[in-house]
Protein backbone atom coordinates (compact mmCIF):
# COMPACT_ATOMS: atom_id res chain seq x y z
CA UNK A 1 0.00 0.00 0.00
CA UNK A 2 1.58 3.28 -1.14
CA UNK A 3 0.46 6.29 0.85
CA UNK A 4 1.29 9.94 0.33
CA UNK A 5 0.66 12.55 3.02
CA UNK A 6 0.70 16.11 1.72
CA UNK A 7 0.05 19.62 2.94
CA UNK A 8 2.17 22.66 3.68
CA UNK A 9 5.27 22.87 5.85
CA UNK A 10 4.35 23.24 9.54
CA UNK A 11 1.14 21.18 9.47
CA UNK A 12 2.90 18.08 10.75
CA UNK A 13 2.76 16.22 7.45
CA UNK A 14 6.10 14.43 7.91
CA UNK A 15 5.11 13.68 11.50
CA UNK A 16 1.91 12.06 10.21
CA UNK A 17 4.02 9.72 8.10
CA UNK A 18 6.19 8.93 11.12
CA UNK A 19 3.13 8.18 13.27
CA UNK A 20 1.46 5.85 10.77
CA UNK A 21 4.78 4.23 9.81
CA UNK A 22 5.63 3.60 13.45
CA UNK A 23 2.15 2.22 14.15
CA UNK A 24 2.39 -0.16 11.20
CA UNK A 25 5.91 -1.44 11.76
CA UNK A 26 6.11 -1.51 15.55
CA UNK A 27 2.57 -2.47 16.56
CA UNK A 28 0.82 -3.99 13.52
CA UNK A 29 3.55 -6.38 12.39
CA UNK A 30 3.87 -4.74 8.98
CA UNK A 31 6.85 -3.31 7.10
CA UNK A 32 6.74 0.46 6.64
CA UNK A 33 9.26 2.65 4.86
CA UNK A 34 8.94 6.43 5.05
CA UNK A 35 10.67 8.87 2.76
CA UNK A 36 10.12 12.60 2.64
CA UNK A 37 10.62 15.38 0.17
CA UNK A 38 13.37 17.86 0.98
CA UNK A 39 14.22 21.17 -0.64
CA UNK A 40 12.26 24.38 -1.04
CA UNK A 41 8.96 22.56 -0.49
CA UNK A 42 10.03 21.75 3.06
CA UNK A 43 9.92 25.44 3.91
CA UNK A 44 6.31 26.58 3.73
CA UNK A 45 4.81 25.50 0.44
CA UNK A 46 3.62 22.02 -0.57
CA UNK A 47 5.40 19.24 1.27
CA UNK A 48 4.88 15.52 1.30
CA UNK A 49 5.84 12.29 3.02
CA UNK A 50 5.63 8.95 1.26
CA UNK A 51 4.94 5.78 3.20
CA UNK A 52 5.09 2.28 1.75
CA UNK A 53 3.31 -0.27 3.95
CA UNK A 54 3.57 -3.95 3.10
CA UNK A 55 3.38 -7.42 4.61
CA UNK A 56 6.82 -8.25 3.19
CA UNK A 57 9.99 -6.13 3.42
CA UNK A 58 9.84 -2.97 1.32
CA UNK A 59 12.44 -3.01 -1.46
CA UNK A 60 11.65 0.07 -3.57
CA UNK A 61 11.42 2.99 -1.13
CA UNK A 62 9.75 5.67 -3.23
CA UNK A 63 6.18 6.15 -4.43
CA UNK A 64 5.22 6.93 -8.00
CA UNK A 65 1.44 6.31 -7.96
CA UNK A 66 0.04 6.36 -4.42
CA UNK A 67 -3.01 4.25 -3.57
CA UNK A 68 -3.95 6.68 -0.83
CA UNK A 69 -3.39 10.43 -0.94
CA UNK A 70 -3.95 12.70 2.04
CA UNK A 71 -4.07 16.39 1.10
CA UNK A 72 -4.27 19.07 3.74
CA UNK A 73 -3.73 22.11 1.52
CA UNK A 74 -4.93 23.38 -1.84
CA UNK A 75 -1.43 23.55 -3.26
CA UNK A 76 -0.64 19.99 -2.19
CA UNK A 77 -3.93 18.76 -3.63
CA UNK A 78 -3.24 20.44 -6.96
CA UNK A 79 0.33 19.20 -7.04
CA UNK A 80 -0.30 15.56 -6.14
CA UNK A 81 -3.91 14.58 -6.94
CA UNK A 82 -3.09 13.55 -10.51
CA UNK A 83 -0.58 11.02 -9.19
CA UNK A 84 -3.22 9.05 -7.31
CA UNK A 85 -3.79 5.59 -8.77
CA UNK A 86 -7.17 4.95 -10.42
CA UNK A 87 -9.40 3.32 -7.82
CA UNK A 88 -7.36 4.97 -5.09
CA UNK A 89 -8.52 6.89 -2.04
CA UNK A 90 -8.25 10.64 -1.59
CA UNK A 91 -8.60 12.18 1.86
CA UNK A 92 -8.84 15.96 2.10
CA UNK A 93 -9.32 18.68 4.64
CA UNK A 94 -12.81 19.89 3.74
CA UNK A 95 -12.10 23.57 4.44
CA UNK A 96 -8.61 23.83 3.01
CA UNK A 97 -9.09 21.99 -0.27
CA UNK A 98 -11.57 23.08 -2.95
CA UNK A 99 -11.94 20.63 -5.80
CA UNK A 100 -13.00 22.25 -9.06
CA UNK A 101 -13.17 19.06 -11.06
CA UNK A 102 -12.88 16.13 -8.68
CA UNK A 103 -11.60 12.88 -10.19
CA UNK A 104 -14.38 10.39 -10.69
CA UNK A 105 -12.09 7.33 -10.72
CA UNK A 106 -11.10 7.59 -7.05
CA UNK A 107 -12.96 7.49 -3.73
CA UNK A 108 -12.97 10.88 -2.05
CA UNK A 109 -13.51 11.46 1.66
CA UNK A 110 -13.32 14.80 3.39
CA UNK A 111 -13.20 15.97 6.97
CA UNK A 112 -12.87 19.46 8.46
CA UNK A 113 -9.71 18.41 10.33
CA UNK A 114 -8.39 21.92 10.86
CA UNK A 115 -11.79 23.24 12.01
CA UNK A 116 -12.13 20.37 14.49
CA UNK A 117 -8.62 21.11 15.79
CA UNK A 118 -9.48 24.79 16.15
CA UNK A 119 -12.61 23.83 18.10
CA UNK A 120 -10.30 21.92 20.41
CA UNK A 121 -8.27 25.08 20.92
CA UNK A 122 -5.29 24.64 18.61
CA UNK A 123 -5.00 24.03 14.90
CA UNK A 124 -1.74 22.16 15.55
CA UNK A 125 -3.89 19.10 16.30
CA UNK A 126 -5.21 19.08 12.74
CA UNK A 127 -2.78 16.44 11.49
CA UNK A 128 -3.72 14.07 14.31
CA UNK A 129 -7.44 14.63 13.59
CA UNK A 130 -6.61 13.71 10.01
CA UNK A 131 -4.71 10.61 11.21
CA UNK A 132 -7.83 9.52 13.07
CA UNK A 133 -9.93 10.06 9.95
CA UNK A 134 -7.29 8.26 7.85
CA UNK A 135 -7.28 5.29 10.22
CA UNK A 136 -11.07 4.95 10.19
CA UNK A 137 -11.40 5.23 6.41
CA UNK A 138 -8.38 3.24 5.19
CA UNK A 139 -7.92 0.66 7.97
CA UNK A 140 -4.23 0.40 7.03
CA UNK A 141 -3.36 0.42 10.74
CA UNK A 142 -5.35 -0.24 13.90
CA UNK A 143 -6.49 2.80 15.93
CA UNK A 144 -4.90 1.49 19.13
CA UNK A 145 -1.58 1.15 17.28
CA UNK A 146 -1.67 4.78 16.18
CA UNK A 147 -2.39 5.93 19.72
CA UNK A 148 0.56 3.90 20.97
CA UNK A 149 2.74 5.35 18.21
CA UNK A 150 2.01 8.92 19.36
CA UNK A 151 4.13 8.34 22.43
CA UNK A 152 7.62 9.66 21.82
CA UNK A 153 6.60 11.57 18.70
CA UNK A 154 4.61 14.29 20.44
CA UNK A 155 5.29 15.97 23.79
CA UNK A 156 3.81 13.98 26.70
CA UNK A 157 1.99 17.03 28.07
CA UNK A 158 -0.10 17.24 24.90
CA UNK A 159 -0.82 13.51 24.78
CA UNK A 160 -4.34 13.68 26.16
CA UNK A 161 -5.36 16.39 23.69
CA UNK A 162 -3.82 14.46 20.81
CA UNK A 163 -5.64 11.27 21.75
CA UNK A 164 -8.84 13.31 21.81
CA UNK A 165 -7.97 14.81 18.40
CA UNK A 166 -7.36 11.33 17.04
CA UNK A 167 -10.64 10.02 18.42
CA UNK A 168 -12.61 12.93 16.96
CA UNK A 169 -11.10 12.32 13.54
CA UNK A 170 -11.65 8.59 13.87
CA UNK A 171 -15.30 8.94 14.90
CA UNK A 172 -15.88 11.41 12.09
CA UNK A 173 -14.46 8.83 9.71
CA UNK A 174 -16.75 6.09 11.01
CA UNK A 175 -19.76 8.36 10.54
CA UNK A 176 -18.73 9.23 7.02
CA UNK A 177 -18.38 5.54 6.24
CA UNK A 178 -21.86 4.83 7.58
CA UNK A 179 -23.36 7.63 5.53
CA UNK A 180 -21.44 6.72 2.42
CA UNK A 181 -23.50 5.46 -0.45
CA UNK A 182 -23.78 1.74 -1.10
CA UNK A 183 -21.15 1.72 -3.81
CA UNK A 184 -18.43 3.14 -1.61
CA UNK A 185 -19.50 1.04 1.37
CA UNK A 186 -19.24 -2.11 -0.71
CA UNK A 187 -15.82 -1.10 -1.97
CA UNK A 188 -14.58 -0.46 1.56
CA UNK A 189 -15.88 -3.84 2.67
CA UNK A 190 -14.02 -5.49 -0.15
CA UNK A 191 -10.81 -3.78 0.92
CA UNK A 192 -11.31 -4.94 4.49
CA UNK A 193 -11.55 -8.53 3.36
CA UNK B 1 33.94 -6.99 25.23
CA UNK B 2 30.25 -6.09 25.45
CA UNK B 3 28.67 -2.69 24.86
CA UNK B 4 28.15 -0.28 27.76
CA UNK B 5 24.41 -0.37 28.58
CA UNK B 6 24.52 3.39 29.18
CA UNK B 7 24.91 4.02 25.46
CA UNK B 8 22.54 1.39 24.10
CA UNK B 9 18.94 2.48 23.37
CA UNK B 10 17.61 -1.08 23.60
CA UNK B 11 14.17 -1.58 22.05
CA UNK B 12 12.24 -1.21 18.81
CA UNK B 13 12.34 2.21 17.19
CA UNK B 14 11.00 3.87 14.09
CA UNK B 15 13.86 6.04 12.94
CA UNK B 16 15.80 7.16 9.90
CA UNK B 17 19.19 5.88 8.82
CA UNK B 18 21.05 8.96 10.04
CA UNK B 19 19.66 8.58 13.56
CA UNK B 20 20.27 4.83 13.48
CA UNK B 21 23.90 5.45 12.52
CA UNK B 22 24.23 7.80 15.49
CA UNK B 23 22.78 5.16 17.83
CA UNK B 24 25.12 2.54 16.33
CA UNK B 25 28.12 4.76 16.98
CA UNK B 26 27.12 5.38 20.59
CA UNK B 27 26.47 1.66 21.13
CA UNK B 28 29.88 0.92 19.58
CA UNK B 29 31.50 3.04 22.27
CA UNK B 30 32.20 6.13 20.17
CA UNK B 31 32.59 9.06 22.55
CA UNK B 32 33.99 11.78 20.33
CA UNK B 33 32.59 13.37 17.20
CA UNK B 34 34.11 16.33 15.43
CA UNK B 35 32.19 17.49 12.41
CA UNK B 36 30.80 20.26 10.29
CA UNK B 37 27.11 20.14 9.35
CA UNK B 38 26.23 19.18 5.80
CA UNK B 39 23.05 17.84 4.22
CA UNK B 40 22.13 14.97 4.17
CA UNK B 41 24.34 13.88 7.07
CA UNK B 42 23.52 16.56 9.65
CA UNK B 43 20.96 14.44 11.53
CA UNK B 44 23.71 12.04 12.58
CA UNK B 45 25.61 14.83 14.31
CA UNK B 46 22.40 16.37 15.67
CA UNK B 47 21.40 13.18 17.43
CA UNK B 48 24.92 12.59 18.72
CA UNK B 49 25.07 16.18 20.03
CA UNK B 50 21.94 15.50 22.08
CA UNK B 51 22.92 12.01 23.23
CA UNK B 52 26.63 12.42 23.99
CA UNK B 53 26.30 14.52 27.17
CA UNK B 54 24.25 11.68 28.70
CA UNK B 55 26.95 9.07 28.01
CA UNK B 56 30.06 11.11 28.69
CA UNK B 57 30.92 11.80 25.07
CA UNK B 58 32.07 15.00 23.43
CA UNK B 59 30.65 16.54 20.28
CA UNK B 60 32.42 19.50 18.76
CA UNK B 61 31.34 21.48 15.74
CA UNK B 62 34.57 22.39 14.02
CA UNK B 63 35.32 25.28 11.68
CA UNK B 64 35.45 22.99 8.67
CA UNK B 65 35.98 19.43 7.51
CA UNK B 66 39.78 19.59 7.40
CA UNK B 67 39.83 20.42 11.09
CA UNK B 68 37.09 17.86 11.83
CA UNK B 69 39.12 14.98 10.47
CA UNK B 70 42.30 16.24 12.13
CA UNK B 71 40.48 16.43 15.47
CA UNK B 72 39.24 12.86 15.05
CA UNK B 73 42.79 11.61 14.48
CA UNK B 74 44.04 13.52 17.52
CA UNK B 75 41.17 12.38 19.73
CA UNK B 76 41.75 8.75 18.80
CA UNK B 77 45.33 8.99 20.05
CA UNK B 78 44.02 10.04 23.46
CA UNK B 79 42.33 6.65 23.69
CA UNK B 80 38.73 7.31 22.68
CA UNK B 81 36.78 5.89 19.77
CA UNK B 82 36.10 8.79 17.44
CA UNK B 83 34.22 9.54 14.27
CA UNK B 84 33.27 12.28 11.88
CA UNK B 85 30.20 12.63 9.68
CA UNK B 86 29.92 14.37 6.34
CA UNK B 87 28.72 14.26 2.75
CA UNK B 88 30.51 14.59 -0.61
CA UNK B 89 31.93 18.13 -0.48
CA UNK B 90 33.07 17.62 3.11
CA UNK B 91 34.44 14.19 2.27
CA UNK B 92 36.66 15.81 -0.35
CA UNK B 93 37.99 18.27 2.23
CA UNK B 94 38.71 15.43 4.66
CA UNK B 95 40.88 13.52 2.23
CA UNK B 96 44.23 14.91 3.37
CA UNK B 97 43.65 13.90 6.97
CA UNK B 98 42.09 10.58 6.04
CA UNK B 99 45.50 9.89 4.49
CA UNK B 100 47.07 11.00 7.77
CA UNK B 101 44.84 8.57 9.67
CA UNK B 102 45.83 5.77 7.29
CA UNK B 103 49.53 6.63 7.57
CA UNK B 104 49.42 6.87 11.39
CA UNK B 105 47.29 3.69 11.55
CA UNK B 106 44.62 5.51 13.50
CA UNK B 107 41.38 3.59 14.03
CA UNK B 108 38.37 5.84 13.38
CA UNK B 109 35.15 5.97 11.41
CA UNK B 110 34.26 8.46 8.68
CA UNK B 111 30.57 8.53 7.80
CA UNK B 112 29.74 9.80 4.32
CA UNK B 113 26.02 10.14 3.61
CA UNK B 114 26.44 10.36 -0.15
CA UNK B 115 24.59 12.94 -2.24
CA UNK B 116 24.82 13.78 -5.92
CA UNK B 117 28.02 15.42 -7.15
CA UNK B 118 30.51 16.51 -8.38
CA UNK B 119 31.06 19.63 -6.28
CA UNK B 120 27.94 20.91 -4.48
CA UNK B 121 25.77 18.77 -6.76
CA UNK B 122 22.48 17.59 -5.26
CA UNK B 123 22.50 18.39 -1.53
CA UNK B 124 19.19 16.68 -0.79
CA UNK B 125 19.26 13.74 -3.19
CA UNK B 126 20.95 10.37 -3.26
CA UNK B 127 24.02 9.10 -5.11
CA UNK B 128 26.69 6.43 -4.70
CA UNK B 129 29.37 8.23 -6.62
CA UNK B 130 32.00 8.54 -3.87
CA UNK B 131 32.89 4.85 -3.80
CA UNK B 132 36.23 5.21 -5.59
CA UNK B 133 37.06 8.34 -3.61
CA UNK B 134 36.45 6.36 -0.42
CA UNK B 135 39.08 3.89 -1.52
CA UNK B 136 41.87 6.11 -2.75
CA UNK B 137 40.77 9.73 -2.41
CA UNK B 138 43.87 10.73 -0.49
CA UNK B 139 47.29 10.73 -2.15
CA UNK B 140 49.79 7.92 -1.87
CA UNK B 141 49.38 4.17 -1.49
CA UNK B 142 47.15 2.91 1.28
CA UNK B 143 44.12 0.72 1.82
CA UNK B 144 41.03 1.38 3.90
CA UNK B 145 37.86 -0.52 4.71
CA UNK B 146 34.46 0.70 3.47
CA UNK B 147 30.95 -0.51 4.29
CA UNK B 148 27.62 0.21 2.64
CA UNK B 149 24.34 -0.19 4.59
CA UNK B 150 21.02 -0.62 2.77
CA UNK B 151 18.52 0.13 5.55
CA UNK B 152 18.21 2.09 8.80
CA UNK B 153 18.63 -1.24 10.65
CA UNK B 154 21.97 -1.75 8.91
CA UNK B 155 22.95 1.85 9.63
CA UNK B 156 22.80 0.78 13.28
CA UNK B 157 24.30 -2.70 12.96
CA UNK B 158 27.07 -1.88 10.52
CA UNK B 159 28.21 1.29 12.29
CA UNK B 160 29.15 -1.05 15.13
CA UNK B 161 30.91 -3.33 12.64
CA UNK B 162 32.74 -0.29 11.25
CA UNK B 163 34.12 0.62 14.67
CA UNK B 164 35.09 -3.00 15.32
CA UNK B 165 36.93 -3.27 12.01
CA UNK B 166 38.66 0.07 12.64
CA UNK B 167 40.04 -1.22 15.95
CA UNK B 168 40.94 -4.65 14.61
CA UNK B 169 42.90 -3.30 11.65
CA UNK B 170 43.99 0.10 12.99
CA UNK B 171 42.58 1.78 9.95
CA UNK B 172 40.10 4.54 9.12
CA UNK B 173 36.82 2.92 8.07
CA UNK B 174 34.56 4.67 5.56
CA UNK B 175 30.86 4.25 6.30
CA UNK B 176 29.28 4.86 2.91
CA UNK B 177 25.61 5.62 3.40
CA UNK B 178 23.52 7.51 0.85
CA UNK B 179 20.82 10.17 1.15
CA UNK B 180 18.02 7.68 0.55
CA UNK B 181 19.07 5.30 3.32
CA UNK B 182 20.02 8.21 5.58
CA UNK B 183 16.66 9.95 5.35
CA UNK B 184 14.49 6.83 5.14
CA UNK B 185 12.61 5.79 8.29
CA UNK B 186 12.01 2.14 9.11
CA UNK B 187 11.86 -0.12 12.12
CA UNK B 188 15.20 -0.41 13.89
CA UNK B 189 15.68 -3.06 16.56
CA UNK B 190 18.41 -2.22 19.02
CA UNK B 191 19.47 -5.27 21.03
CA UNK B 192 20.44 -5.41 24.68
CA UNK B 193 23.95 -4.18 25.46
CA UNK B 194 25.16 -7.68 26.35
CA UNK B 195 24.20 -8.88 22.87
CA UNK B 196 26.51 -6.33 21.22
CA UNK B 197 30.11 -7.47 20.90
CA UNK B 198 32.74 -4.77 20.57
CA UNK B 199 36.38 -4.98 19.60
CA UNK B 200 38.34 -3.27 22.34
CA UNK B 201 41.41 -1.27 21.44
CA UNK B 202 44.65 -3.08 22.29
CA UNK B 203 46.70 -0.94 24.63
CA UNK B 204 50.38 -1.58 25.37
CA UNK B 205 51.15 -2.63 28.92
CA UNK B 206 54.91 -3.35 28.94
CA UNK B 207 57.95 -1.24 29.80
CA UNK B 208 57.73 2.31 28.55
CA UNK B 209 61.19 2.24 27.03
CA UNK B 210 60.38 -0.77 24.87
CA UNK B 211 57.19 0.56 23.30
CA UNK B 212 56.89 0.90 19.56
CA UNK B 213 53.64 2.22 18.06
CA UNK B 214 54.02 0.20 14.85
CA UNK B 215 54.80 -3.32 13.74
CA UNK B 216 55.45 -3.50 10.01
CA UNK B 217 54.55 -7.06 9.13
CA UNK B 218 51.58 -6.59 6.81
CA UNK B 219 49.80 -9.09 9.00
CA UNK B 220 46.79 -9.28 11.23
CA UNK B 221 48.87 -8.86 14.36
CA UNK B 222 49.27 -5.11 14.76
CA UNK B 223 51.12 -3.11 17.39
CA UNK B 224 49.06 -2.07 20.41
CA UNK B 225 48.45 1.65 20.95
CA UNK B 226 49.04 3.96 23.91
CA UNK B 227 47.17 7.03 25.09
CA UNK B 228 48.57 10.52 24.84
CA UNK B 229 49.13 11.74 28.37
CA UNK B 230 50.04 8.36 29.81
CA UNK B 231 53.72 9.22 29.78
CA UNK B 232 54.93 7.40 26.69
CA UNK B 233 57.44 9.39 24.69
CA UNK B 234 56.27 8.49 21.26
CA UNK B 235 56.15 10.17 17.93
CA UNK B 236 53.53 9.66 15.26
CA UNK B 237 53.70 11.44 11.95
CA UNK B 238 52.46 11.64 8.40
CA UNK B 239 56.04 11.35 7.21
CA UNK B 240 57.40 7.96 6.23
CA UNK B 241 58.45 6.42 9.52
CA UNK B 242 59.98 3.40 11.22
CA UNK B 243 58.32 1.20 13.82
CA UNK B 244 59.18 3.70 16.54
CA UNK B 245 57.18 6.28 14.59
CA UNK B 246 60.24 8.39 13.76
CA UNK B 247 60.59 9.88 10.29
CA UNK B 248 63.09 8.18 8.04
CA UNK B 249 63.17 9.56 4.56
CA UNK B 250 64.55 6.78 2.43
CA UNK B 251 63.32 4.21 -0.06
CA UNK B 252 63.88 1.26 2.24
CA UNK B 253 61.72 2.64 5.07
CA UNK B 254 59.11 3.77 2.56
CA UNK B 255 58.88 0.19 1.29
CA UNK B 256 58.46 -1.28 4.77
CA UNK B 257 55.98 1.38 5.84
CA UNK B 258 53.79 1.44 2.76
CA UNK B 259 53.81 -2.30 2.04
CA UNK B 260 52.59 -2.75 5.59
CA UNK B 261 49.74 -0.23 5.25
CA UNK B 262 48.57 -1.89 2.07
CA UNK B 263 49.24 -5.53 2.89
CA UNK B 264 47.56 -5.58 6.29
CA UNK B 265 44.32 -5.09 4.37
CA UNK B 266 45.11 -6.84 1.06
CA UNK B 267 46.55 -9.98 2.66
CA UNK B 268 43.53 -10.23 4.93
CA UNK B 269 40.88 -9.20 2.45
CA UNK B 270 39.09 -12.52 2.62
CA UNK B 271 38.73 -12.14 6.40
CA UNK B 272 37.43 -8.57 6.12
CA UNK B 273 35.10 -8.99 3.13
CA UNK B 274 31.43 -9.25 3.96
CA UNK B 275 28.77 -9.99 1.37
CA UNK B 276 25.40 -11.65 1.12
CA UNK B 277 24.43 -14.10 -1.62
CA UNK B 278 21.00 -15.19 -2.75
CA UNK B 279 20.38 -18.04 -5.19
CA UNK B 280 23.77 -17.84 -6.91
CA UNK B 281 24.33 -21.64 -6.97
CA UNK B 282 22.76 -22.22 -10.38
CA UNK B 283 22.61 -18.62 -11.54
CA UNK B 284 23.45 -17.64 -15.10
CA UNK B 285 23.32 -13.97 -14.23
CA UNK B 286 24.44 -12.51 -10.91
CA UNK B 287 23.40 -8.99 -9.95
CA UNK B 288 26.05 -7.29 -7.82
CA UNK B 289 24.95 -4.25 -5.88
CA UNK B 290 25.24 -2.39 -2.58
CA UNK B 291 23.47 0.21 -0.46
CA UNK B 292 20.04 1.39 -1.55
CA UNK B 293 20.63 0.09 -5.10
CA UNK B 294 20.72 -3.46 -3.76
CA UNK B 295 17.10 -3.19 -2.61
CA UNK B 296 15.87 -1.84 -5.90
CA UNK B 297 17.97 -4.51 -7.66
CA UNK B 298 16.34 -7.25 -5.60
CA UNK B 299 12.95 -6.10 -6.84
CA UNK B 300 14.20 -6.58 -10.41
CA UNK B 301 15.76 -9.94 -9.50
CA UNK B 302 12.45 -11.18 -8.09
CA UNK B 303 10.67 -10.14 -11.27
CA UNK B 304 13.33 -11.85 -13.42
CA UNK B 305 12.92 -15.07 -11.45
CA UNK B 306 9.17 -14.91 -11.98
CA UNK B 307 9.95 -14.63 -15.67
CA UNK B 308 11.90 -17.89 -15.37
CA UNK B 309 15.45 -16.54 -15.48
CA UNK B 310 18.23 -18.02 -13.37
CA UNK B 311 19.36 -14.91 -11.52
CA UNK B 312 21.39 -14.66 -8.35
CA UNK B 313 22.20 -11.69 -6.21
CA UNK B 314 25.42 -10.74 -4.47
CA UNK B 315 25.17 -7.77 -2.13
CA UNK B 316 28.39 -6.11 -1.03
CA UNK B 317 28.25 -5.13 2.63
CA UNK B 318 31.96 -4.45 2.92
CA UNK B 319 32.76 -2.84 -0.43
CA UNK B 320 36.49 -2.25 0.21
CA UNK B 321 38.38 -4.53 0.27
CA UNK B 322 36.56 -6.00 -2.71
CA UNK B 323 35.74 -9.75 -2.72
CA UNK B 324 38.05 -10.47 -5.66
CA UNK B 325 38.32 -14.23 -5.12
CA UNK B 326 34.56 -14.70 -5.04
CA UNK B 327 34.02 -12.69 -8.21
CA UNK B 328 36.78 -14.67 -9.97
CA UNK B 329 35.06 -17.92 -8.96
CA UNK B 330 31.63 -16.75 -10.06
CA UNK B 331 33.01 -15.49 -13.37
CA UNK B 332 33.73 -19.11 -14.31
CA UNK B 333 30.13 -20.06 -13.64
CA UNK B 334 27.94 -17.21 -14.87
CA UNK B 335 27.31 -15.66 -18.24
CA UNK B 336 27.03 -12.13 -16.93
CA UNK B 337 27.28 -9.82 -13.99
CA UNK B 338 24.80 -6.95 -13.81
CA UNK B 339 25.95 -4.03 -11.67
CA UNK B 340 23.39 -1.32 -10.81
CA UNK B 341 24.92 1.60 -8.94
CA UNK B 342 24.03 5.27 -8.57
CA UNK B 343 27.09 6.48 -10.44
CA UNK B 344 28.35 6.12 -13.96
CA UNK B 345 30.51 3.07 -13.30
CA UNK B 346 32.75 2.56 -10.25
CA UNK B 347 32.27 -0.82 -8.59
CA UNK B 348 31.36 -2.25 -12.01
CA UNK B 349 34.98 -1.61 -13.03
CA UNK B 350 36.16 -3.83 -10.17
CA UNK B 351 33.69 -6.52 -11.19
CA UNK B 352 34.83 -6.31 -14.80
CA UNK B 353 38.51 -6.44 -13.81
CA UNK B 354 38.01 -9.54 -11.71
CA UNK B 355 35.73 -11.20 -14.24
CA UNK B 356 38.74 -10.84 -16.55
CA UNK B 357 36.80 -11.56 -19.70
CA UNK B 358 35.33 -14.83 -18.43
CA UNK B 359 31.92 -13.30 -17.89
CA UNK B 360 30.31 -10.21 -19.30
CA UNK B 361 29.86 -7.19 -17.00
CA UNK B 362 26.82 -4.99 -17.62
CA UNK B 363 26.73 -1.67 -15.80
CA UNK B 364 23.33 -0.18 -15.02
CA UNK B 365 24.34 3.42 -14.36
CA UNK B 366 22.35 6.18 -12.71
CA UNK B 367 23.68 9.74 -12.41
CA UNK B 368 22.03 10.36 -9.03
CA UNK B 369 19.02 12.23 -7.65
CA UNK B 370 16.82 9.14 -7.48
CA UNK B 371 17.16 5.37 -7.35
CA UNK B 372 17.01 3.08 -10.39
CA UNK B 373 13.83 2.15 -12.14
CA UNK B 374 13.71 -1.62 -11.44
CA UNK B 375 12.72 -2.10 -15.10
CA UNK B 376 16.12 -0.80 -16.23
CA UNK B 377 17.82 -3.44 -14.07
CA UNK B 378 15.43 -6.11 -15.34
CA UNK B 379 16.29 -5.17 -18.91
CA UNK B 380 20.00 -5.58 -18.15
CA UNK B 381 19.36 -8.96 -16.51
CA UNK B 382 17.54 -10.13 -19.65
CA UNK B 383 20.38 -8.82 -21.80
CA UNK B 384 22.83 -10.68 -19.59
CA UNK B 385 20.90 -13.94 -19.79
CA UNK B 386 20.50 -13.84 -23.58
Amino acid sequence: MDIKFSGFGGQGIIKSGMIIGKAASLYDNLHATLTQSFGPEARGSACSAALVVDESPVLYPYIVTPHILVSMSQEAYEKFSDELAPGGTLLIDADLVQMEAPRNDVSIFSTPATRIAEEMGNRLFSNVVMMGFFTAITKVVRPESVKKALSGLIPERFMEKNIEAFDRGYDYGLEVLEQADDGIAAETDAREK
Amino acid sequence: MKADPLGVATGSHYMDGDHACAEGAIAAGCRYLAGYPITPSTEVAERIAVRFPKVGGMFIQMEDELASMAAVVGATWTGVKAMTVTSGPGFSLMMENIGLAAMMETPCVVVNVQRGGPSTGLPTLAAQADMMQARWGSHGDYEIIALSPNSPQECFDLTITAFNLAEQWRVPVMFMMDECVGHMSEKVDIPAADEITLTARKFYKGKKANYKPYKFNGQAKLAPMVKAGDGYRIHVTGLTHDERGYPLIDAETQARNVYHLVNKIRNNAEKICLFEEDQVADAEVVVISYGISSRVALKAVEQAREDGLKVGMLRLIVVWPFPEQRIKQLAKQVKSFVVPEINLGQISLEVERNAAGQAQTILVPHPGGWVHDPDDILKAIKEGAA
